[in-house]
């Protein structure tokens, strides 16, 4: 009876620590837990989660534990995927933060626009051509609707449209 | 004119559940009906109870997890699984029995798991093992058969139903003198005493080819699963590689030392053989669900049931087998899936 | 006695009832004439053509009223004189679902005395003209995808077969049946016609055994133009044996690579009903302007095949084949299989639409009640890609795209086998269509996201690379102004030098 007690928990002992050794030098290949999370983010920089870009927000996920849910243009799927990597319950997205999303892009009425460039120097992903004093036009491909155009644009030029047109 | 709105395809679809488990049930029959001509009523009442506390217990789980009766109860699944479980226990058992079994196999291996399709064991066989290991007096209870020297059938229906519910039979029967232990049984106790097999298959307890009346049971259960082929609700993979790898091994090994193993007919025709191989590893949830690696599985547990009735420690293996095969199905599920059209 | 090989054993699919003969009892109706023509300018993959028309010009048969330079365009003709009545957007059936697309408005001219389409297109002498003859006739694959056929002709890729695709394997769908059993020497004319772009080795007309009459009207036409290369293939009867990379696997023995498309394997699929069209653009310079639908089911009252006209409107179609009986609650365009349920009648049909379906309930499919999946497998015995429906449900249904690509749901047909087995009942295919929008959606999204990672990275490198230029320019500038302001300094010097020198050598000369 004790001999079978000592013999059963040795070899629990043992296995245990070949676990133990065999993860040291072993270790599972994994990215950097802030690397994935950006990876499932938009990366479009729109900053409507209140951080300063989406790497910033990766960050914060990770380190601080905000809240999952403040990605409008990631939209409930990249609530999903983030509360999976995080091992979080899933929240409903917050309305309040913004409308960008990846399924509009931005159109510049050419009849109104003055050239002042203000546009395209904001657009973070350089999806706005022209010259000051020129007129402007939005790249449609590599526009990604995040709406950080709208507001600085002095002549109220530009507006939303759906991506499928 | 408008119209309603339904997405493709607009055809029917053929079959449904409870056809497919309705197809089970008149399978079952003949071999029911020749277990009760050889084996007594016993097994009839062990149904009832079985089915009466499944759809009992089915009905009580899915209210606790809120869902709807209908169609999970008229689907028929929970009896096709009372009455496989009421098929492995011995004809004269205490009502307790079959009812406690009936209650784990559906409360705990198939909603616990997540109800049907979601469970991983099968849950007839689980309900089996844990009666057998819990309650191993009770689960060794045999008859002999109608016919056989040995045979001392007297209890009629109502003997059986008094014995069920109450646990008495008449002062003047003995349970003991009623019972007896299986041809398998026989055959792993007097290998462990060193008699030699041919000695101990010369009883009346043994038919020609495998057990008497188990025989017999065992034919009638094929033709239902013959039925059961020839209709599409089993396909070929599972009993084939079972019953063939059954047989292979009995063969080997019968082929070296015909005195310590028995015949490949012994093993075919005995015990749970034939319900195994066309009823009960054929469960669709708990089995493989590609071609190939229900070759693999049906062979595992033929394998498998001839190791543990030749050298286990359990007279019966298939219930065993059964369960071991279960745990390997996601990993074989994996690594079979065939090739698909336009990949290399 | 016709000659031709049975051709068996594909992968999966399944046995359905055929349901053709409430439509094969007439010959095709033709004197359908529409008092309203919506012709959609998107009846093409690529961007749609632009009208030529404007509201309230007259229009003749067979005008072309849109137009498109793109490769992936047809050019739109109509089927009857008219006035344009207007140029709007409406809903058209496309595919599997509806678009909305530019649409050319004409109130036709019923009494007009009906002006032939023939001579506008004639057929040129010169090989390499013929090609954009096939792409101004408006010439697209009438089997689903209105491919543009001179698009998929122009191959630099040798051609060793040419498949014809008559076999027709949905229940209800007759149209190409009855077509190779009234116009076999028109379809022959098309296929010779191919023949003679592609230069295939072998050509191969594919019709399903069951069809006999079409099958001795074309074998019959075969021998009598006595070409030996086109051969006729009777198809097992089996649903989808007339899908396309089913069919190559069928008559060719090889599998269209995943993703790719059949003539990278040395094969051309055509539908009959595109030779045909090509057979009346070479005889008789006729450009698209109708198709051959069949308006089948128990909910209307004159089943039968008729002659189109282009952007009729359902409404009438029915119409005139007797309109709805009692019972009509569905209206599926397509066959039942694949078909897609609409709810309003006011669509037009395009080149595409095969198949109007007007079902009462006991002829489809009207509970959606599902079981859990108990993995029978029944779903993977019949799907013809070799696919695992019963592992793809739960994935589909969590829209998890890891795994929907490790299972290859992108290769998924949409053809319903296994929703027609399954013992659960589980809309399979449903579940599916679903998680393939999701995934392309998905896709998109993800490539938005890498190239949006990409160009902002660039950007922040640009501003970085602008901010280090300008910062050593001003340095730079410093550095110059402070080298300019010593060697000032210097020149000041120098000239104060010279100055007093030369005040000097002018004081000494007094």
């Amino acid at each position: 009876m004790l001999i079978g007690t000592v013999f059963l928990a040795g070899l629990v002992i043992l296995l245990t620590a070949l676990l133990v050794i065999g993860n040291r030098f072993l270790p599972p290949e994994s990215e950097p837990i802030v690397d994935q999370l950006e990876q499932l983010l938009p990366r479009i920089q729109c900053g409507q989660c209140g951080y300063a870009g989406c790497r910033a927000y990766a960050e914060a996920i990770a380190s601080d534990s905000v809240p999952i849910n403040r990605c409008p243009p990631g939209g409930t799927e990249t609530i999903r995927e983030l509360a999976n990597i995080m091992g979080l319950p899933t929240k409903k997205l917050r309305e309040d933060l913004g409308q960008a999303s990846l399924d509009q892009v931005a159109r510049i009425d050419e009849n109104l626009c003055i050239g002042c460039n203000l546009c395209a120097r904001v657009c973070p992903v350089d999806a706005i051509a022209g010259v000051p004093q020129m007129m402007h036009t939005v790249i449609a491909i590599h526009c990604t609707g995040c709406e950080l155009c709208l507001p600085p644009c002095p002549v109220d030029c530009i507006e939303l449209a759906s991506r499928n047109d | 004119m408008t119209f309603t709105r339904r997405p493709a395809p607009h055809v029917t679809p053929t079959p449904n559940l409870q056809l497919v488990m309705r197809r089970v049930l008149y399978a079952l029959i003949p071999g029911t009906t020749v277990y009760i001509w050889f084996f007594g009523w016993g097994l009839l009442i062990n149904i009832a109870i079985a089915v009466a506390t499944a759809l009992a217990a089915e009905t009580v789980i899915l209210r606790i997890r809120g869902l709807p009766i209908n169609p999970s109860i008229t689907d028929l699944s929970a009896v096709v699984t009372a009455i496989l479980l009421a098929f492995a226990l011995p004809p004269l058992v205490p009502w307790w029995l079959p009812a406690f079994g009936a209650g784990l196999a559906i409360i705990l291996a198939k909603h616990l798991y997540g109800g049907l399709g979601s469970n991983l064991f099968n849950p007839a066989m689980v309900g089996y093992v844990i009666l057998l290991i819990s309650f191993p007096i009770e689960m060794t209870q045999w008859i002999p058969p109608a016919g056989s020297e040995t045979s001392n059938y007297q209890l009629g229906l109502r003997g059986h139903l008094i014995y069920t519910v109450t646990g008495n039979l008449t002062p003047e029967l003995n349970i003991d003198s009623l019972t007896q232990a299986t041809p398998l049984d026989q055959v792993k106790e007097g290998l462990a005493e060193m008699r030699a097999l041919g000695e101990i298959q010369s009883s009346t307890l043994f038919g020609t080819y495998g057990g008497h009346g188990w025989e017999w049971v065992n034919v009638c259960i094929a033709l239902g699963g013959l039925y059961l082929l020839y209709r599409g609700v089993i396909r070929w993979h599972i009993p084939v590689s079972l019953i063939a790898s059954l047989i292979s091994c009995a063969i080997i090994f019968n082929a070296i030392d015909p005195g310590r193993y028995t015949s490949p007919s012994f093993h075919l025709f005995n015990g749970a053989t034939m319900l195994g191989a066309f009823f009960i590893a054929t469960d669709p949830v708990t089995a493989a669900t590609t071609n190939r690696g229900r070759l693999i599985y049906g062979a595992g547990i033929g394998t498998l049931t001839f190791a543990i009735r030749t050298w286990g420690g359990y007279p019966e293996g298939l219930a065993f087998a059964v369960l071991l095969m279960n745990a390997a199905v996601p990993l074989l599920d994996r690594y079979t899936q065939p090739r698909i059209y336009g990949h290399n | 006695m016709t000659e031709y090989q049975i051709y068996r054993g594909m992968t999966g699919g399944i046995r359905l009832a055929p349901r053709k003969e409430l439509s094969t009892a007439f010959p095709i109706n033709r004197d359908l004439i529409p008092n309203q023509l919506i012709i959609p300018m998107k009846q093409h993959p690529g961007p749609p053509a632009i009208p030529t028309v404007t509201v309230g010009e007259r229009v003749r048969n067979g005008q072309m009223v849109g137009q498109s330079d793109s490769i992936f365009s047809a050019a739109i003709h109509t089927a009857r004189a008219g006035v344009v009545v207007a140029l709007e957007k409406r809903l058209i059936p496309s595919g599997t679902h509806l678009i909305e697309s530019q649409c050319i408005l004409l109130d036709v001219d019923t009494g007009a005395t009906e002006e032939s389409t023939e001579r506008q297109h004639p057929w040129p002498d010169i090989h390499t003209n013929r090609l954009q003859a096939i792409r101004d006739a408006g010439i697209v694959g009438l089997g689903g995808a209105a491919f543009p056929t001179a698009t998929k002709l122009d191959t630099k890729t040798i051609c060793d077969t040419l498949i014809f695709n008559g076999a027709e394997c949905e229940p209800y769908i007759s149209c190409d049946d009855m077509l190779m059993r009234e116009h076999s020497s028109e379809i022959l004319l098309g296929v010779q016609a191919m023949i003679d772009l592609l230069n295939p080795k072998n050509c191969l007309i594919a019709i399903e055994r069951d069809k006999p009459q079409a099958i001795e009207a074309m074998q019959t036409e075969i021998t009598e133009l006595g070409n030996e290369r086109i051969k006729i293939a009777a198809v097992t009867i089996k649903y989808p044996a007339g899908g396309e990379r089913q069919l190559v696997e069928l008559l060719v023995g090889k599998e269209v690579p995943s993703g790719r498309y059949p003539i990278e394997i040395g094969c051309v699929c055509q539908n009959v009903g595109t030779a045909f069209a090509l057979g009346e653009l070479v005889s008789k310079a006729k450009p698209i302007t109708s198709r051959i639908v069949t308006v089948t089911g128990k909910g209307v009252r004159n089943p039968q095949n008729v002659e189109v006209p282009i952007g009729t409107t359902i409404r009438e179609l029915i119409q005139h084949c007797g309109g709805y009986t009692k019972g009509a609650t569905r209206l599926i365009l397509g066959g039942s299989m694949m078909g897609y349920a609409v709810s309003s009648d006011e669509l037009p049909l395009t080149k595409t639409t095969n198949c109007v379906i007007a079902s009462t309930d006991d002829e489809v499919r009207t509970s959606y009640q599902e079981s859990p999946c108990i993995r029978c497998g029944d779903c993977a015995e019949v799907c013809p890609v070799r696919l695992l429906p019963q592992e793809l449900l739960s994935p589909s249904k969590n829209f998890d795209f890891q795994k929907l690509d490790s299972l290859s749901l992108r290769d998924c047909i949409q053809c319903g086998c296994c929703d027609v087995v399954c013992p659960s009942q589980i809309p399979l295919t449903e579940y599916f269509r679903n998680a393939r929008n999701a995934q392309h959606r998905h896709t998109l999204h993800q490539q938005l996201a890498e190239t949006a990672q990409l160009r902002h990275t660039n950007k922040q490198e640009r501003l970085k690379l602008q901010d280090e230029q300008t910062e050593k320019f001003r340095n730079d500038l410093k550095a110059q102004v402070a080298e300019n302001s010593d060697s000032r300094q210097e020149a000041i010097e120098a000239a104060i030098d010279r100055a007093q020198r030369q005040r000097s050598l002018v004081n000494h000369k007094d």
